[in-house]
């Protein structure tokens, strides 16, 4: 897999599609511009309807852009049919021919591209290897496993050497366990073969576990684009803060500036959180806080009224009311720590830079 | 917002395409010519006359008593068709689906859902006419009776219903299938009795599932010619006027004007049918039972119902076996033993048998490959792909679904033997003009009185059956699957060919078979265009019918019968070696 490792750029792409029901025109992706880096690993992440697909789907080939140009290495492919493409795409499922065996599907592209028998053979043989399907050349689909036809679908995909390797959420019909071994598995192969990789999930502990960098998109415009840590800790809007992981929210206003930190005022507390860095005194912000570094003691910040308090085994959860604002938290390793019950009221804490303003 | 640029791309990437392209093309070009252009042309025809737009012919053709007598015939005979066959064929699908029976019976059912399949369609008339006729068998040497007169309407009404019923049996059960037992025993479990449940939970599923049933057998009714041809005696219906004016009267134009008639009637039911009562049962019946249904087996429930309908299927049969035996009798109505084959002698020896049978035979077997690709291909393009001229292949392929074979044939006659492509009306065809010597009879004139005509009319009739299929078949293909060939590099031939083909394999094979039996069996288009030079099979069966000469007709059917069976059982022994192997058919 000595082949060139390509870029991928969308500039200014929209999409518009006609509700069929309505007859209505609607952006199903709008003005979105990305710049994917050659052999990055980079996932489209998004609740269903928010144009991940049909974005994926644009770059392969299969739908058309109505507004700007899609780049590949380097060259629009706009008019490109997706058999001239240099993509390779990996279906939700799995989409294995199934009148041919597992070798004659994997060697399916090779043959398209005249190749003699031998390396043909040899070729198929190694991506078997690489994907851990040796031995199974002589098998139907149907005799896999839904895993192994996975691992066939990726072997054939990667076989072809494209310049980019397109992944259409290929775990969603796979059960919770397999799937965790397959997204390791995943991203093992697309980094032994330093291929470009875009992936399309709607699972945000797939994206996280996968990519080099996550882009998030709600209704078909990208929200926020960075590394998982980034788009966790640092998230741009609430949609992204929720999305990604569990968030509760504190509304408040920014005060001024406290050295690292900002000093927001929540329910006439002054707090110290992280980020804000250009707001006007008197703005409107919202501090997202993550269930596991937000802590219950019997002094903080606010006091708050506990109405669950659940064993979970790994930690004690616990809702708490905040005013009428709900809020969760998890407290890991709870053995040998105050345990406030149902009913008791305790006080909320949080370090500034568990706390991020956006 | 503008959809101009996908558009644009959709365009080129189709553009880039040549195969596609090409394949497009000759198909509009295909459909255009064969199938819009003749009716187009009766339009012209019927609207046409002394230099202008004129309702002339139609206002004479109304004026016919024998026309307007037609028109309420057909209705009524189609009428009562449609919902006596409705109500056969949901009977036979109620007791297959809901009853427990035995094994006999079962095998009686399918036979008889096969019959149709396989028998030229004027076998029932035939065998009514020698079971109840004059001289039946039944009538005259059973009963005793003298007078019987099996010729007019209750002949029509009756051999219509056992030819058609079958395939409202099949519709319903399929319909029958999907009804999510769960429905029923909720009902049946807060009250309400086995018959209960039957009016007020099945029957209400089924409503719009009868409905389609009942139109289609009436629009099969209407534009049925054969039947009507051998059995209708002095009842005339618009299929046989039709045929009878531009025959026995020359009148072209008046023939054209009443096929426009026929055509309007059909293609309003079929509209209705289609988009209206097709949704409908769509939406009233779209789960799939989620478990098996706990059978009948009350007997005083299955002992009726049993009997009703192996009744009812040994009758059919009887009507069947009745025409090989006919052909065996030295001379029906008279004398029975001993048996002879010097009917299926002179078939051979003096009524040029071989002749025919080769005709039809090999007629059959070029248009039957040609009727499968083509259909193959319009259903893929419908189904897999997305192109400006799609809605237009769909609408015609549909459209010939509604049009009876005699309109088209008269379409044929006059598109082909005047009309647009004749040289008399172009001065560079006609004698001394620049291309009559390429083209004496005009551009496509030749082509009429050919064989080419009479493949092409075999194509157009099985094309619509055809495409049903493909298209229900490729709608269970997971269209990834086809995506993921065109992005390993597969050009849409390649996809075609190696991923598409193969996977509806079953689906071509037996549409194969389909196409040839249709077309060995087809009578009401072919009728009208075929030429001293050929001859048919089902044109000669008309014929010794017509004449009286029963033996000689059931001999000629009887060989259909054997060729067109023969080429059933070959299908499915070719379906199960060559077809869709069953190792990869289990994993779906």
């Amino acid at each position: 897999m000595a082949k060139e490792k390509k870029g991928v750029r969308l500039d200014h792409i929209s999409k518009i599609y006609r509700d069929p029901k309505t007859g209505k025109e609607f952006y199903a992706v709008h003005d979105t511009t990305l710049e994917i880096a050659p052999g990055a690993f980079v996932t489209l992440l998004g609740p269903s309807g928010c144009g991940k697909t049909t974005t994926l789907r644009m770059i392969a080939g299969f739908e058309s852009p109505d507004e700007g140009e899609i780049y590949l290495g380097g060259e629009p492919i706009n008019a490109l049919t997706p058999n001239k493409r240099d993509t390779a795409m990996v279906f939700q499922s799995y989409a294995l021919l199934p009148h041919y065996n597992i070798f004659d599907n994997v060697a399916y592209g090779l043959k398209l591209r005249k190749m003699d028998k031998e390396t043909i053979r040899k070729k198929v043989l190694d991506i078997l290897a690489l994907v851990g399907l040796e031995g199974m050349e002589g098998r139907m689909t149907n005799q896999l496993s839904d895993g192994q036809q996975q691992r066939v679908a990726l072997a054939r995909a990667l076989v072809i050497e494209p310049g980019v390797l397109l992944f259409d959420e290929p775990l969603s019909n796979l059960d919770a366990k397999l799937r965790v071994t397959m997204r390791t598995e995943i991203r093992r192969i697309q980094q032994e073969a330093g291929i470009t990789a875009v992936y399309v999930t709607h699972d945000q502990s797939e994206a996280m576990a996968l990519s080099d960098e996550i882009i998030i998109m709600e209704k078909g415009v990208v929200s926020q684009i960075g590394s998982p840590q980034e788009v966790y800790y640092r998230p741009k809007n609430e949609f992204v803060a929720d999305f990604i992981g569990d968030a509760n929210f504190l509304r408040g206003k920014f005060v001024r500036r406290d050295g690292q930190n900002a000093v927001v005022n929540v329910n006439g507390v002054e707090v110290l959180a992280s980020g804000a860095e250009n707001a006007a005194a008197g703005a409107e912000t919202v501090i997202v806080l993550r269930p596991e570094t937000s802590v219950l003691s019997d002094e903080g910040y606010f006091p708050v009224k506990v109405i669950v308090s659940s064993f979970m085994g790994a930690y004690q959860l616990y809702h708490v009311m905040l005013g009428d604002n709900k809020l969760i938290i998890h407290e890991y390793a709870p053995q040998g720590k105050k345990i406030y019950a149902m009913g008791e009221t305790a006080y909320l804490r949080f370090a500034p830079e568990n706390a991020h303003c956006i | 917002m503008a959809r101009s640029q996908s558009e644009e791309l959709d365009r080129k990437k189709l553009m880039a395409d040549p195969i596609m392209v090409t394949t497009i093309a000759v198909l509009i070009a295909f459909l255009t010519l064969f199938i819009l252009y003749p009716l187009a042309i009766l339009l012209v025809d019927s609207f046409y006359g002394g230099g202008g737009f004129t309702l002339d012919t139609f206002r004479r053709v109304l004026a016919m008593p024998n026309f307007r007598v037609a028109i309420t015939n057909t209705l009524r005979a189609g009428f009562l068709v449609g919902i006596l066959s409705t109500a056969v064929g949901l009977l036979f699908a109620y007791v297959e689906v809901y009853v427990r029976v035995g094994k006999f019976v079962g095998g009686l059912f399918q036979v008889v859902s096969m019959l149709p399949v396989v028998s030229p369609p004027f076998v029932l008339s035939l065998s009514m006419i020698m079971l109840f006729g004059k001289a039946g068998l039944i009538t005259r040497f059973l009963l005793g009776i003298y007078d019987n007169n099996v010729y007019g309407f209750w002949g029509i009404v009756i051999v219509q219903t056992l030819t058609f019923f079958p395939v409202c049996y099949m519709m319903m059960k399929g319909l029958l299938k999907n009804i999510d037992p769960s429905l029923e025993e909720a009902a049946r479990d807060m009250g309400a009795s086995r018959m209960g449940v039957f009016v007020t939970v099945t029957l209400p599923l089924l409503l719009p599932g009868l409905g389609n049933a009942f139109l289609v057998t009436f629009i099969e009714s209407i534009a049925d010619f054969a039947n009507p041809m051998i059995i209708g005696g002095s009842y005339d219906t618009l299929a046989t006027t039709i045929y009878l004016q531009i025959t026995g009267a020359y009148d072209k134009e008046g023939a054209a004007a009443m096929a426009v008639v026929l055509l309007c009637i059909t293609l309003v039911m079929f509209a209705v049918q289609k988009y209206w009562l097709e949704a409908k049962t769509a939406a009233t019946l779209t789960g799939k039972a989620s478990r098996g249904r706990m059978l009948i087996e009350d007997r005083s429930v299955t002992v009726p119902l049993t009997a009703l309908c192996s009744l009812a299927a040994l009758f059919v049969i009887v009507m069947y076996i009745c025409v090989p035996i006919g052909a065996l009798f030295p001379t029906w109505g008279h004398k029975f033993t001993p048996l002879t084959f010097k009917w299926f002698g002179q078939v051979f020896g003096r009524y040029h048998g071989l002749q025919a049978f080769r005709d039809s035979f090999v007629l059959s077997l070029i248009s039957a490959p040609i009727t499968a690709l083509l259909s193959m291909i319009i259903s893929y393009l419908v189904v897999k792909r997305k192109f400006k001229a799609r809605g237009f292949i769909e609408a015609v392929s549909m459209l010939a679904m509604a049009v009876p074979g005699t309109v088209l044939g008269v379409g044929y006659i006059r598109g082909y033997s005047g009309g647009l492509f004749h040289s008399a009306q172009w001065p560079v065809f006609a004698d001394g003009g620049a291309l009559h010597g390429l083209f004496p009879k005009g551009l496509m004139g030749g082509i009429y009185g050919s064989a080419a005509i009479l493949i092409i009319v075999f194509v157009v009739r099985s094309l619509p059956t055809g495409t049903r299929s493909g298209i229900s078949a490729l709608r269970q293909i997971d269209k990834s699957i086809e995506e993921s060939a065109y992005d390993m590099g597969a050009d849409s031939f390649t996809v075609f060919m190696t991923v598409t083909l193969p996977l509806i394999k079953d689906s071509f094979l037996s549409g194969l078979v389909t196409a040839f039996v249709r077309s060995i069996t087809a009578i009401s288009a072919i009728i009208l265009l075929v030429t001293p030079q050929f001859l048919l099979i089902t044109v000669q069966i008309n014929e010794f019918a017509e004449k009286g000469s029963y033996s000689i007709a059931c001999a000629f059917a009887t060989i259909l019968i054997l060729i067109t069976y023969g080429s059933v059982l070959l299908m499915n022994v070719a379906i199960r070696f060559f077809g869709t192997s069953r190792a990869f058919k289990e994993g779906e």
